[in-house]
């Protein structure tokens, strides 16, 4: 049963002049469907490097005749936007986030997949209960708890609520149980318990899955929106998104200024993407094929 | 050491015998249990299910610019909720919002599977290429939604090009007749997801095995249409009442593009966004947001559950 990501040759594969056809009109589509995908990020780059006047003048211009990287530093010196320590919360949280939602599925993960305890699974339907919670529309009642916890506006409140993420959990549980138990055997056997036979065999051999997960995790919460913004409502908490966001709903809107915003928020995760990819595809692939 | 030398050797620490006594000792099975679920359930306990049961003990009292519940007011916030236009205008706008973009992310991804799964060359590329959108947050395709394709006035790309052809330009996201600001709405969350449905796919296509088509094609099935409709489709269909379950509950809490392209305006507000102005808006008032919040929570769950009744829940169709 196949299940790589590598891509196989459809069967019954022919040849001759109506295999030709379908062929060309295959790839005709999706040349120009990747066309579409990619104008947004022309239009970025585009509206990043234009005046004002270019973009809003009749005439269409391709691409700014003079690039105006002075936008970056009049983005970075207005005073309405507080660009550069919006990035670092930004940064903060998605570096905290992913590292502690990591631990804690990952070990919640093991512990459920692998040490038997007589009632275990009453956790693990308490995880899959909350699963059937729809997210997003808990943020009010959330917000209600954070708030009379006196952490709005703050690094923990944006933070902590986001860390016990009961699908990565799952997903790890998911994971360990297929994990070869010879290597934990072997290590037991060497003397080691549940912690030590955790942190240098199980670990050390899902490294891609981890960061896979990882990966996931750092995208979810660099791009997240509603949170944020219920929590962040001093300037000083805005996420780049949140301080994105008012910028756009503003009295006056400087479209290359927002342009070059938007151009450096997605820098980051296009590039996270570019380089890692691959153990993105494999683990969205993989969370969605297993259980 | 073979893995048989290692089952037979003997172990003290196999944690396979289930002996009580054994769970006491430092190091056993319970400690071990609690160190690594421990956390996790504790913060989960704290932060999901502890919200819950404020949440709807305040959704009875009046909690108006404040969490503490004081002022019984029984099920008035629920009937206020439910008596609110905007409440039910809220679901029309989602019921709407799902029979656009559910269909339309379903086939179209699913067709884009098919068409890079087929491809023998530059696969990797499409499928970056298509798949590159999920780096983007929605805040930042609105902004370029609003700003540069959809923008109302005549240098908005999409106005360029209805001008070459003469028309004239369209003010997309304040146009209620006839609705323009589907068009953007519903493009950008397209864009946003296709890709990553489109994995989905690839890897349910994938996992059909090869030699169904051999059978099938032994017994005379031409590839192409015929292959798809009693081959592909179905061996799909546990995927596919995933994807449209994924859609329809993403459908469902869409929250950011609608704020950021239309905020409040009352012709295109989905229900979280009707949440957040009721709670977190001027009038502040939770204890009516909180019974929103429940009441919604409710109807996603009935959805959910008639969902899997129509369409059962993949397993035991797919194993024939």
């Amino acid at each position: 049963m196949a299940s790589t990501m590598g891509m196989r040759r459809p069967l019954g594969y022919q040849h001759g002049p109506g295999a030709v056809v379908g062929s060309v009109i295959r790839w005709v589509v999706l040349v120009v469907c990747a066309a579409l995908f990619l104008v947004p990020f022309y239009l970025i780059v585009r509206g990043a490097l234009s005046t004002e006047l270019g973009i809003s003048s009749p005439a269409w211009h391709f691409f700014p005749s003079s690039l105006q990287w002075s936008n970056f530093s009049v983005l970075f010196h207005d005073p309405s936007v507080p660009m550069a320590h919006s990035l670092v919360v930004s940064l903060e949280i998605g570096v905290l986030q992913t590292v502690g939602q990591l631990l804690l599925a990952a070990m919640a993960g093991y512990g459920l997949a692998r040490i038997p305890i007589k009632h275990s699974n009453i956790v693990f339907y308490l995880i899959l209960g909350s699963l059937m919670i729809p997210g997003a529309v808990t943020f009010v009642p959330s917000f209600v708890l954070v708030s009379s916890l006196g952490w709005v506006s703050t690094l923990q409140g944006l933070i902590v609520p986001g860390l016990f993420n009961s699908f990565s959990a799952f997903i790890f549980r998911q994971h360990f149980l297929s994990f070869p138990r010879e290597l934990e055997d072997a290590g037991r056997v060497d003397g080691l318990r549940y912690w030590g036979i955790f942190w240098r065999i199980v670990i050390p051999n899902s490294l891609s899955f981890v960061a896979a997960i990882g990966v996931i995790d750092f995208i979810a919460s660099w791009n997240s929106f509603l949170w944020p913004l219920v929590i962040g409502q001093g300037a000083s908490s805005w996420t780049v998104q949140v301080a994105m966001s008012n910028f756009l709903t503003a009295q006056d809107i400087n479209i290359p200024e927002l342009s070059m915003a938007a151009a450096i928020a997605i820098v980051p995760i296009v590039a996270v993407f570019v380089f890692l990819q691959r153990y993105l595809v494999q683990g969205v692939a993989q969370s969605g094929i297993k259980g | 050491m073979t893995a048989q030398q290692v089952a037979e050797a003997p172990s003290p620490l196999a944690g396979r015998d289930v002996r009580p006594a054994r769970a006491k000792r430092v190091g056993g099975r319970l400690p071990s249990f609690w160190l690594f679920v421990g956390p996790f359930l504790v913060g989960m306990l704290f932060f999901v299910f502890v919200p819950l049961g404020w949440g709807f003990l305040l959704s009875f009292f009046k909690a108006v610019g404040t969490v503490t519940p004081k002022d019984f007011v029984g099920f008035q916030n629920y009937a206020a909720v439910l008596n609110d236009s905007a409440f039910t205008s809220s679901l029309v706008t989602f019921s709407l919002f799902a029979l656009f973009i559910v269909p339309l992310t379903f086939f179209l991804s699913l067709g884009l599977a098919i068409l890079v799964n087929q491809l023998s060359v530059a696969r990797a590329f499409f499928r970056s290429v298509f798949f590159l959108p999920t780096a983007c947050s929605y805040v930042v395709a609105s902004l370029v939604w609003k700003l540069s394709l959809f923008n109302g006035v005549r240098f908005g790309l999409a106005n360029t090009i209805l001008g070459a052809f003469g028309h004239a330009p369209i003010a997309w996201l304040s146009t209620v007749s006839p609705p323009w600001y589907w068009v953007p709405l519903v493009t950008v969350r397209l864009w946003l997801q296709l890709g990553f449905y489109m994995i989905l796919f690839i890897a349910g296509l994938l996992n059909i095995p090869d030699d169904l088509y051999e059978a099938s094609y032994v017994d005379g099935a031409r590839p192409g249409w015929q292959t798809f409709r009693f081959i592909t489709f179905p061996q799909l269909r546990p995927m596919s009442i995933a994807v449209l379950l994924l859609l329809l509950i993403g459908a469902y809490q869409a929250f950011d593009e609608f704020y950021n392209l239309i905020g409040n305006a009352d012709f295109a507000r989905p229900p979280l966004v009707y949440l957040y102005y009721t709670a977190l808006g001027a009038s502040q008032d939770y204890g009516k947001g909180s019974a929103g919040a429940f009441i919604l929570a409710l109807i996603i769950v009935i959805v959910t559950l008639l969902q899997a009744k129509v369409f059962g829940f993949g397993k035991s169709a797919a194993d024939r």
